[in-house]
C-alpha cells in the first residue's frame, strides 16, 4: 500500500537553517548540514531544503555557535546527499534549465520552483520537459485577501493577482509533477492546516499535493490526511525544537491508523 | 573482488547510486569507458525522466556493442533502476512511441492509477512473487522510494515483485543475470542498502 509522506522542510538563509514566522521574521537555527543528518536518523521518507536567502551573501562572520559557516548552498546540497539515502527536494533561486541541472548532479532528486512560475509560467514545461515531471515540485504560497485565496510573491513579499486554484491546475497543465501548497496566513503559528484550501487544490488536481503551513501539533498532520486528500504533509518549525520529532510524529500517524510507514530509527554511521 | 560500474549518461540519480554502492563500502567508478566496462563485475544503469529523452542519450553515449557483450557473453550481472528499468524493454509509450534496448521482450505504458495522483511518489510495498537473492533478510521492511508514472508490461516468468498503486505493476524483474527495479534503492534508506548489497553479494 501507498503510504502517505510525512516531509520536513529546513529554510535556509544566507547558510544558516532558520525558523519561519509568517514569511518574515527569521530565527537562527544553527548548521544545517548537522540539522539534515539528525533528521536522516529520525527516518524521515524525504526532505524539502529551500534556500530563501535575498542575495548571494553568505554569511561567514557568525560564529557564535562555535563553528564556522563556509558553505554555499550548492556545497551543502552536495553534503547532504552523501550521508541521507532519502529523496531530496531543493528550491530556491531558480532561474535557468541550468541551476536545475546543477543541483540534480550534487545529488538533488527533486526541484521546487516558486518566483521563476509567477513571471515565466513557461518555464514550468519547459523545465519538466527536460528533465521530467517527476523532478519538477511547482511550491505556490497563499494568502487570503477579501475572503479570497491568491497566491502570494514572497521574493517581492506583496500579492499577486493569481487565482490559487486557476494556478495550480496551469502549473499541472505544464508538466508539474507536485504541488507544495504553502498557507503563508498559517506559517509559523501552530494552529494547524488551513483545511479549506488543501481541499480546494488537492480535490482539483491530479499530481500529487504537499500540505504546509501551520503545524504545531503532531495531531494537525493527521487532520490533514484524515480530512483532505493530500499526498503529503510537510512542516517546517516543529521539527526542529523536539529531539527525535520526525519520529514521534510519525509514531504518532502510525498509531493512530494513518498510512504512514512504521517509525523507525536509522543508524547513519 | 566485486567491481562496480555506474553508467553514465547525465541522468540526475547517478550520484546518488554513487553515493550509496561507495558509502557501502565498494569499489565503484561512474564510467562509459570500455576498459571499466569490461573489468567490471556488476553494471548498474541508473535513471530517472522521461523514456524517450534517456534512449536518446544511452544510444549516444553508452557503448552499447561491447556492453551487451559483457551482459551477453560475459554473463556480468546487471541492474537496472527506474528508466533504468524500463529502457531494457522493446518498446516505450512516453509522449509518443521510441524503441528500448530489447533486452527483455516487453513494453512500458502509463500506470492505471483510476483517480489516485500520477506520478506515483513516495514509499510503497513489494509484493513478492518470485523468490530472488535480491530481496534476502529485508525482514518486515519491504517498502521502497517509487517516483514514475509509466511501468513495464512483461512475461510473467520475468516478474519477482509487484507493487499496487490502483493496480498491480511489476516492481521488479529477472532474466538471467538482468535484474531489474522501477523504484529506488539509492533513495529508500536501509531497506535501499540492503537491496544493493544483496545485488552485489550475487556472483
Amino acid at each position: 500500500m501507498k503510504k502517505h509522506r510525512l516531509i520536513p522542510i529546513l529554510l535556509l538563509k544566507n547558510g544558516w537553517l532558520v525558523q519561519s514566522k509568517e514569511f518574515s521574521r527569521h530565527q537562527n537555527l544553527g548548521n544545517p548540514t548537522t540539522a539534515v543528518q539528525r533528521i536522516s536518523e529520525w527516518g524521515s521518507d524525504e526532505l524539502i531544503y529551500l534556500d530563501i536567502s535575498k542575495n548571494e551573501e553568505y554569511d561567514i562572520r557568525r560564529n557564535d555557535q562555535n563553528y564556522p559557516n563556509r558553505q554555499s548552498f550548492l556545497e551543502i546540497i552536495e553534503d547532504v546527499s552523501k550521508v541521507t539515502f532519502m529523496p531530496i527536494t531543493v528550491g530556491g533561486k531558480i532561474e535557468k534549465l541550468e541551476d536545475i541541472e546543477k543541483r540534480l548532479k550534487l545529488g538533488a532528486d527533486k526541484i521546487s520552483i516558486n518566483t521563476k512560475s509567477l513571471n515565466d509560467i513557461g518555464f514550468i514545461e519547459k523545465s519538466s520537459r527536460e528533465f521530467g515531471s517527476q523532478c519538477i515540485v511547482v511550491s505556490v504560497d497563499v494568502k487570503i485577501s477579501d475572503n479570497n485565496y491568491f497566491v502570494y510573491d514572497h521574493r517581492h513579499s506583496c500579492l499577486t493577482k493569481l487565482n490559487v486554484l486557476n494556478f495550480s491546475k496551469e502549473v499541472e497543465n505544464m508538466g508539474a509533477g507536485e504541488i507544495l501548497l504553502n498557507s503563508v496566513d498559517r506559517d509559523g503559528l501552530g494552529s494547524g492546516y488551513d483545511i479549506k484550501l488543501l481541499n480546494l487544490i488537492a480535490n482539483h488536481v491530479k499530481i500529487p499535493v504537499i500540505a504546509c503551513g501551520g503545524v504545531g501539533e503532531w495531531h494537525h498532520f493527521q487532520e490533514a490526511l484524515e480530512n483532505t486528500k493530500v499526498d503529503a504533509v510537510a512542516a517546517a518549525n516543529i521539527f526542529h525544537f523536539r529531539d527525535q520529532s520526525v519520529y514521534l510524529a510519525k509514531k504518532y500517524l502510525y498509531e493512530t491508523n494513518m498510512q504512514v510507514r512504521k517509525p523507525d530509527l536509522l543508524s547513519i554511521n | 573482488m566485486v567491481k562496480v560500474c555506474i553508467l553514465d549518461y547525465g541522468s540526475g540519480n547517478v550520484r546518488s547510486v554513487y553515493n550509496l554502492v561507495s558509502f557501502l563500502g565498494y569499489d565503484v567508478i561512474v564510467s562509459n569507458e570500455r576498459i571499466e566496462i569490461e573489468s567490471a563485475t556488476h553494471i548498474i544503469l541508473p535513471g530517472v525522466g522521461s523514456f524517450g529523452a534517456a534512449m536518446g542519450k544511452i544510444t549516444t553515449q553508452i557503448p552499447l556493442k561491447v556492453l551487451k557483450f559483457e551482459v551477453f557473453n560475459n554473463k556480468k550481472l546487471f541492474l537496472g533502476i527506474c528508466v533504468g528499468m524500463q529502457v531494457l524493454m522493446e518498446k516505450g509509450y512516453e509522449h509518443g512511441e521510441h524503441d528500448g534496448l530489447g533486452w527483455i521482450p516487453g513494453t512500458v505504458e502509463k500506470l492505471q492509477v483510476e483517480n489516485l495522483p500520477l506520478p506515483h511518489i513516495g514509499w510503497n510495498d513489494i509484493i513478492i512473487k518470485q523468490d530472488s537473492d535480491l530481496f534476502t533478510d529485508l525482514g518486515d521492511i519491504k517498502d521502497f522510494y517509487f517516483v514514475h508514472s509509466y511501468a513495464i508490461k512483461t512475461d510473467d516468468s520475468y516478474i519477482l515483485t509487484e507493487t499496487n498503486y490502483g493496480s498491480n505493476f511489476y516492481s521488479s524483474i529477472k532474466k538471467d543475470n538482468i535484474y531489474a527495479v522501477q523504484f529506488h534503492p539509492e533513495k529508500s534508506q536501509k531497506a535501499g542498502q540492503k537491496l544493493i548489497q544483496n545485488f552485489l553479494a550475487i556472483s
